[in-house]
Parts: C-alpha cells; sequence; structure tokens
C-alpha cells in the first residue's frame, strides 16, 4: 500500500516536472506575465509542493495510525467491560486480537476477542482508505496551491530556495532529534527502574545479579523482604569495576604502544615507512570488533590458559587479561594517530630552539615535544579510554558473565556493555526490573562517556588554540 | 673522560629511544600479521567442503514410482530409505548401533541431495549412478585434518568403527573435495557442514542500502546547512556540540535507542534488516556529517565569491559549484561510515538479529543476520567445523570491508581537487 503511494507520488511528481517545465512559457503568455526565473524553478516549485506535503502526510499517518486504532479498540474494550482492566491486560488483549487478525493466533479463543478482530478488521480498512483520500486531496490541493502561487507571478526560484533552505535545517536538526531519542528511550526506562531499586543500591551496591528478578515480578505487589532483596540483587559496582579493571589493562597495552609509534612516526620516520607502516596499522582500526572479540575468545584466552597451567597458575578461560589486551591492540591505531596529530601540531621553532643549545633528538622530543603536548596527548588518550569502556563485542566473547569483584587479572569479570547484552539478547518483558536495568546500565554508560568526551574535546580545543 | 662518558651515554640514550619506537611499531604490525595470519589459516578449508561417492540406484520399486512423469509421485518419493539402505551396504556392520555410526557419517540432507538430482534426470530411473554427498561435519574435519586422531577413543567425536570406514573409503578414493557453494548459497543451519552466509551477505546489503538511503542525503544537507548557511547562534552551536558527541557515543546505545524507540514505540518488526539499517543510519549520521563538513570547508572562498559576482544566488552556488566540488571528499567519507556500519554488531544484537534464520531473506522486512552477527552467532557455537565457518565469514566481511576503503581512498585521490 505504501509502496504504491510513494511511487504514485514519485512518478506523479516527476511527470509534473517535465510537463510544466514545458508548457510554462505558454501558461505565462496565456496569462500575460513574464517569467521571472528560469521554467525549471516553476517545475521545481510545482512538483515539490505537489509531493513534499503528502510525503509528510503519509510519514506521520504510518506513524500514529497503529496507535490510534489501539486506543479506539482500547476504549471499546474498556466501555464493554463491567469492571476496570488494567493497561498490562489491555496490551494483552490487543496481542491476541492482532494475532487472531493476522491468522497465527493460538490457544482459548473468546467471543470478545473475536468481535474485536472484527473491529479491528473495520478500523484498518477505514484507515486505509480514509488514507488514501486525504493522500490524494493533499496532493490536490498543494499542487492546486502552487499553481495559483504561479499565476499570481510570484518568484518561483525564490520559492523553492526557501523549501530547500528548510529541508537543510529540518536534517541538521536530526542531529538533536538522535540525542533527545537517545535520552528519552534510557530515561523512560531507568525511571521506572529507579522507582522499584532504589538509586544508591544500585550505585553503590557490590552485588550483582539481576537474574532473581526474572524469577519475581514487580508489577504484583511484594512483600518488604523480597523487596529488600530485589534491591540487593542490582549492585552495579562489580560492573564498573569490571569496567575499569579491562580498561585499565587495555591502556597499559595501547598507551606505550599507541604513544611509541606515533611518536616514531612524527619524529623519526623516513616517508616510506610512514607511508606504508601508518595505513597498516590502521587496518587494525577498521576490522570489526567481532573479529578482535573472536580472536580473543578462541585464541588469546585458551592461550593464557596453557600459558598459566604450564607454570601452575590456574586462568580462567575468560580471563579479564584476554580480553583487555585485545582490548588495548584494537585500540593502539587510535592512541597512535591522536598522538601523532598532535605532535606534529607542536610548532618546529620549539624544537628548533632546543637543537640550538645542543640537545639530541630524544631530549628534545622527551623535555620540549612531550611536555608541550601533552595535553593533546592526555586528551587522545580519555577518548580512547571512553571507547574502552563502551566498547561490547570484544568484552561479551571473551569476559565473562559471572560479577565478580576482583582484581585478579587471571579471573573472569563482566562489564556493562556485556550486561546489556546479555539482558536484552533474547526474551524480554518490558514490566521487569532485569530490563530495565539494562536500560540503566546504558544511562550509566551514555553520562559515563559523554563527560569524558566533554573534557576530552575540551582539552584538546585549549590545546590547538594555544599553538594557532 | 667525563665529558666523553656523559656525551656517549646521551648518545645511546637517543639510540634507545628510537628502538623502542621501532619495538611498538613492530608490535602493532605484528599484531596485524596475527591477526590476519589466524583467520586466513583456520578460515580457508572452509571453502572447500568433503563428499563422498556413493553409488545409487534409483530402483522404481523402493522409490515407490509408478508414473515417471507424475510430479507428485516423484516430489513425495522416499529417497530417505532409498539412499539409506544404500548407503550402509558400503561397510560390513554387525548391529544396529554399528549401522547407525555409518549413516552419521553423511549430512543429514542426503535425502534433498538424491532429491535434487533426480529430479533433473529423470532419465536415470532404475540406473545405477554415482553421486556425491556431503559428508557429515565430523568425518568433514577428520578428512580435513582438523581431528587429532590420536587421543583416546571416548574423547573423540569419531569412534574407531568409524575411522576405520574412513581409511577404506580414502584407499578406494570415495572422498572427494569439491568447492563449497553451500557456503555462500545457504543460510545458517544447525550442522555446520549445510551453513552457509548466504542470508547474513543478503542482511548486511539489506542493511547497508537502508542505512546509505536514509543517512547520506539526510547527512549532506546537514553538513551543507551547517557549513553554508547556519547563522552564527546558540541553536548552531547546539547542533555542533550534538554532532561531536553523538561521534562518539558507544554503538550499543544506539541499539538501545532501536530497541526503545523504533520497536517498542513505532513497533517496527524485530530482527530485520529495516530496524537494523535505521539504527545504524543514525549511527553512521555523524560519521558522514563531519567529514562531508571538513571538505565543504576545504572548497576555497574564491569559487563562491566567482559564482556570487556572476549573479547566482546562495542556494545555486552552493549546489552548483561548492557541493559537486566537495562530492569527492563527502563520498569518501560516507563509504569509510557505512564499512564502520557493515562491521557494527552490537546494535544489531539488542534489536534482534541474533535469531536463528535458515531462509534467505527476500526483502529489508524478512527477519535476517548479518555477516558480523553470523561470526558472533557462529563462534558461540561448539562444534569444530564452524570455527572455520566464522574464520571464512570474517575472511568474507574483511574482504567487503577492503574493497569499500580501497573504493574510498579512490574517490579521494582520483577526483578530489587539490587548492594551493
Amino acid at each position: 500500500m505504501n509502496f504504491v503511494l510513494i511511487s504514485f507520488i514519485l512518478l506523479f511528481s516527476v511527470s509534473l516536472y517535465f510537463f510544466s517545465k514545458s508548457r510554462i512559457g505558454y501558461f505565462a503568455s496565456s496569462k500575460q506575465f513574464k517569467l521571472k526565473a528560469l521554467p525549471k524553478y516553476y517545475a521545481y516549485y510545482l512538483s515539490l509542493w505537489c509531493a513534499l506535503p503528502a510525503f509528510i502526510i503519509l510519514v506521520s499517518w504510518n506513524i500514529l495510525e497503529p496507535t490510534i486504532i489501539k486506543n479506539l479498540i482500547f476504549s471499546k474494550i474498556q466501555s464493554d467491560s463491567l469492571n476496570e482492566i488494567s493497561k498490562d491486560e489491555l496490551n494483552l488483549i490487543f496481542q491476541k486480537i492482532k494475532a487472531y487478525y493476522s491468522g497465527n493466533f493460538t490457544g482459548q479463543l473468546s467471543e470478545g476477542i473475536k468481535a474485536g478482530a472484527d473491529q479491528y478488521k473495520r478500523l484498518l480498512s477505514v484507515a486505509s482508505s480514509s488514507k488514501v483520500v486525504i493522500f490524494l486531496s493533499a496532493i490536490i490541493l498543494f499542487t492546486g496551491f502552487a499553481l495559483k502561487n504561479i499565476s499570481n507571478n510570484i518568484h518561483a526560484r525564490e520559492g523553492v530556495e526557501k523549501i530547500i533552505r528548510i529541508i537543510l535545517f529540518v536534517s541538521s536538526v536530526a542531529a538533536i532529534l538522535t540525542t533527545v531519542g537517545i535520552v528519552f528511550s534510557l530515561l523512560f526506562e531507568s525511571i521506572k527502574f529507579f522507582t522499584t531499586i532504589n538509586f544508591f543500591d544500585y550505585i553503590f551496591g557490590t552485588s550483582w545479579s539481576p537474574q532473581k528478578a526474572f524469577v519475581s515480578d514487580v508489577s504484583a505487589k511484594m512483600s518488604p523482604a523480597e523487596l529488600k532483596e530485589l534491591s540487593e540483587a542490582f549492585g552495579a559496582i562489580p560492573l564498573f569495576a569490571g569496567t575499569a579493571f579491562i580498561a585499565l589493562i587495555a591502556m597499559c597495552v595501547a598507551v606505550p604502544i599507541g604513544l611509541f609509534s606515533g611518536i616514531y612516526f612524527a619524529e623519526y620516520a623516513s616517508v616510506n615507512v610512514r607511508k606504508f607502516g601508518k595505513p597498516i596499522i590502521e587496518i587494525l582500526a577498521g576490522v570489526p570488533t567481532v573479529v578482535y572479540g573472536f580472536f580473543a575468545a578462541l585464541t588469546v584466552g585458551p592461550f593464557f590458559r596453557v600459558l598459566g597451567e604450564s607454570i601452575g597458575l590456574e586462568v580462567s578461560s575468560e580471563s579479564a587479561l584476554a580480553a583487555g589486551l585485545v582490548m588495548g591492540v584494537m585500540i593502539i591505531p587510535f592512541v597512535s594517530s591522536l598522538t601523532d596529530d598532535v605532535v606534529n601540531a607542536v610548532p618546529q621553532s620549539l624544537r628548533d630552539g632546543s637543537y640550538a643549545v645542543g640537545a639530541t633528538k630524544s631530549e628534545t622530543i622527551k623535555k620540549v615535544v612531550f611536555p608541550a603536548a601533552l595535553p593533546g596527548i592526555v586528551g587522545s588518550i580519555l577518548l580512547a579510554v571512553s571507547r574502552a569502556i563502551g566498547e561490547t563485542m570484544i568484552v561479551v566473547m571473551a569476559a565473562g558473565l559471572a560479577a565478580n569483584l576482583t582484581i585478579n587479572p587471571l579471573e573472569s569479570t563482566t562489564t556493562v556493555t556485556t550486561q546489556i547484552v546479555m539482558i536484552l539478547v533474547g526474551d524480554q518483558e518490558f514490566t521487569s526490573a532485569k530490563t530495565q536495568a539494562a536500560f540503566a546500565l546504558g544511562l550509566t554508560l551514555f553520562v559515563a562517556t559523554l563527560i569524558l568526551n566533554f573534557i576530552a574535546l575540551r582539552v584538546v580545543k585549549k590545546y590547538r588554540e594555544q599553538y594557532e | 673522560m667525563n665529558k666523553e662518558l656523559r656525551r656517549k651515554k646521551r648518545y645511546q640514550a637517543e639510540k634507545r629511544f628510537q628502538v623502542y619506537g621501532i619495538i611498538a611499531i613492530s608490535l602493532a604490525l605484528f599484531f596485524v600479521g596475527l591477526l590476519v595470519f589466524k583467520v586466513f589459516s583456520e578460515g580457508t578449508s572452509a571453502f572447500s567442503r568433503t563428499m563422498i561417492k556413493v553409488p545409487i540406484t534409483f530402483n522404481a520399486e523402493k522409490l515407490g514410482i509408478t508414473n515417471i512423469n507424475d510430479n507428485d509421485e516423484v516430489e513425495n518419493a522416499d529417497y530417505y530409505t532409498l539412499v539409506y539402505e544404500q548407503f550402509v551396504k558400503n561397510y560390513p556392520y554387525s548391529n544396529d548401533e554399528e549401522e547407525k555410526q555409518i549413516i552419521k557419517l553423511l549430512s543429514p540432507d542426503y535425502e534433498f541431495e538424491a532429491k535434487n538430482y533426480f529430479l533433473q534426470n529423470r532419465n536415470q530411473l532404475n540406473k545405477t549412478v554415482t553421486l556425491l554427498f556431503t559428508a557429515s561435519d565430523d568425518f568433514d574435519q577428520l578428512h580435513k585434518g582438523n581431528f587429532p586422531r590420536d587421543i583416546p577413543e571416548e574423547r573423540r567425536r569419531l569412534s574407531n568403527y568409524q575411522l576405520n570406514i574412513y581409511d577404506q573409503f580414502l584407499k578406494e578414493g570415495k572422498i572427494e573435495k569439491i568447492f563449497n557453494n553451500y557456503l555462500f548459497s545457504k543460510g545458517d543451519s544447525r550442522d555446520p557442514e549445510l551453513a552457509g552466509f548466504g542470508g547474513a551477505i543478503l542482511g548486511s546489503l539489506f542493511t547497508i542500502l537502508i542505512c546509505l538511503l536514509i543517512s547520506f542525503p539526510i547527512a549532506l544537507s546537514a553538513a551543507v546547512y551547517l557549513e553554508e548557511f547556519a547563522p552564527k547562534n546558540k541553536l548552531t552551536d547546539l547542533i555542533e556540540i550534538n554532532i561531536n558527541n553523538l561521534a562518539a557515543v558507544p554503538s550499543i546505545v544506539f541499539g538501545l535507542l532501536g530497541l526503545g524507540v523504533l520497536l517498542n514505540v513505532f513497533e517496527l518488526p524485530r530482527s530485520t534488516a529495516l530496524v537494523g539499517g535505521i539504527t545504524l543510519s543514525l549511527m553512521t549520521l555523524p560519521r558522514i556529517i563531519i567529514p562531508a563538513r571538513a571538505s565543504l570547508k576545504a572548497v576555497p572562498p574564491s569559487i563562491r565569491e566567482g559564482a556570487l559576482a556572476v549573479g547566482a544566488s546562495k542556494v545555486q552556488t552552493v549546489f552548483h559549484h561548492v557541493v559537486p566540488l566537495a562530492m569527492p571528499g563527502t563520498l569518501s567519507g560516507t563509504i569509510i561510515g557505512l564499512a564502520q556500519a557493515l562491521g557494527e554488531t552490537a546494535p544489531l544484537l539488542l534489536i534482534g538479529m541474533v535469531a536463528f534464520v535458515v531462509e534467505l531473506p527476500g526483502s529489508p522486512m524478512d527477519p535476517s543476520a548479518s555477516l558480523p552477527v553470523q561470526v558472533y552467532l557462529w563462534s558461540e557455537s561448539a562444534e569444530r567445523g564452524f570455527v572455520e565457518k566464522t574464520s571464512a565469514t570474517i575472511m568474507m566481511l574483511l574482504g567487503f570491508l577492503i574493497v569499500m576503503n580501497s573504493l574510498a581512498v579512490y574517490a579521494r585521490q582520483k577526483f578530489e581537487k587539490k587548492w594551493n
């Protein structure tokens, strides 16, 4: 249906474009006015006015239609029933009606659902026919409006340019809408979560076992003892610690290697080494994280276990060390290219001054270039940290699932992102505190990376201004 | 003397420092090499498939076919028993257990393989032909040398009896390796020898296409607005800060957005390329806007001034002159953004693209997997056969990424104008 309407709109506006482009000259002379712009602008004007409003109507109709139909059915069910029905029950009945309508209903069939399905079918057909009517009348109406404007001899190019500017502006607002969408979807579920679980229990609790919430239903009334048990199941400290720990291991790998290779590329490397070495290292940045996860889980993890066994250490096959090490490898190019950039931005005059008093190259780098580039390097390391804590696939595949509060790199730990994935992959109910907990974790992650990025970008910007 | 010694020390420090740099670079290069070597050494064997040659007689009586032209009868004939009985004859067995072990050497799809052959060669009724049947995963891995034979029987997936059959078959020349077309043409399967990433490639293709269709026009318009039209005010600043922050938001957060908004509020179908594409396009948006803005900024003002001077309007100047000149950079940024989206896994996990999908998706509205998700799914499977499949999928994925990135570099180098 939508496909037909969209192709219709496209076909119609394109043919309108060509038709009006060839006819506008006759039209103007018959109305006795002189064209103010090239014929194609009149054609653009017409076809934009024909297609855009109709398209916007179509999209918003499609977004609103399910909700309106749902509410209509809800009010029908509500008025048919004698006693009050809760929102969850209404949803359930609606799902049944929809399933019956689409023909894959299994289970007990009541009269009410049959009647509901009949009504649903009726509403759908009413909705789809009124959609077509409104759609077509919008096309006619707005095309007529544009035609009238043209016959009033408006400046077509200015009209078109105004529309284009509006489209451009709306597109740039999409970025804000995305952020708003993220914040709202995270906040909405998180607030529900924090109404059952105390915020401080979550942020300072030391035991994480969300499977408890799966057993007991939150929406039902709970005894204080159960509530207490539930609030103890969502202490996120082990997750924060695990995330920080793995990120720390990753930074221990990435910072020295990235820093030294960045400095080498910027200061010592010959043109050829730069030309071939840099792209090869940047391959590491282009490799999908799932590949690193596979590498960590099937190569590095078992390697450490065998190595540990041979010297008498017990190493978990899902050790924090393996995940952190591989994550570090992933971040190397990130640190190295940022370091390269910042070191290159240090003015040559500083180096020349240092050489002039007899310092060697490495002394110049250590005593002059590095301190001068330090703010930028710190900024890039902060950016790398924010990547490390937001990284998902490596830890999902290579780190553990159980929340241990440990600082032994050979044991398994879990991270915020791992838990989000573990909770949300597979079946979920949106009333469960467990599912909501994933969104609370997501919110925490979002805020943490936002703060890190904000500081990092500030530092880098300040540093740039210093030398410009 | 003291001076000499100090200078020597300083020069040594200089050398040491350089060596640190070289060590760091070689370590990074070593990791690249290790990764590529590991994937290729494990993945190449997945591109071949072990087949067993079995002489099969299409006995009309056994198949229950009375009229060869009756399509219904040929379609529904009992190929299962036919192949079963003729295959177990290939090796002597003494009890039911051994009989079962023999048939387990074939992949469970043998009846369809026989059927497909017969449907195309109906004239073979009552004749004997030698057919190639896909071997089971364990047999396949044994033939490829991935199963050690010298461990105790109870820890092996194949019994001594089955190993003897293998040796016998090998001696008789009944085993053959062919190119694994299943890998490209099939969807997921519980049996490694029948699993392929065809469905995942289609899913990835749909996802990336939708991502491109949504993110490219919006990102380009946003970049043009911000770079050419935006007035200097609070709103513009807010948009800019937003874009920079969005580029650094962890990808999993976009998955939560897709789950919370696209699936729960707009009730779009779960596990589909449509939702995956929309989610990834939101993530890709800032990653295209930033390079697009950079290349718009690189177009020198003289171009704009020239156009304005001959009477073009602002919009005409931008769309006739500035945007075309900024296109190479924008396109290469778009391709790189899409390449990142192609390798993204975490958001797709959250919107349910981890479902076990056997059929190939026919449209973006069908449930499907994508290449990186397939890597994740197979790497979680226990069978040895999936390890090589995973590596082969990674090879495929890396292949696509290399092609896309070289395209981006080519677009930039070939078409970009240098302005100085």
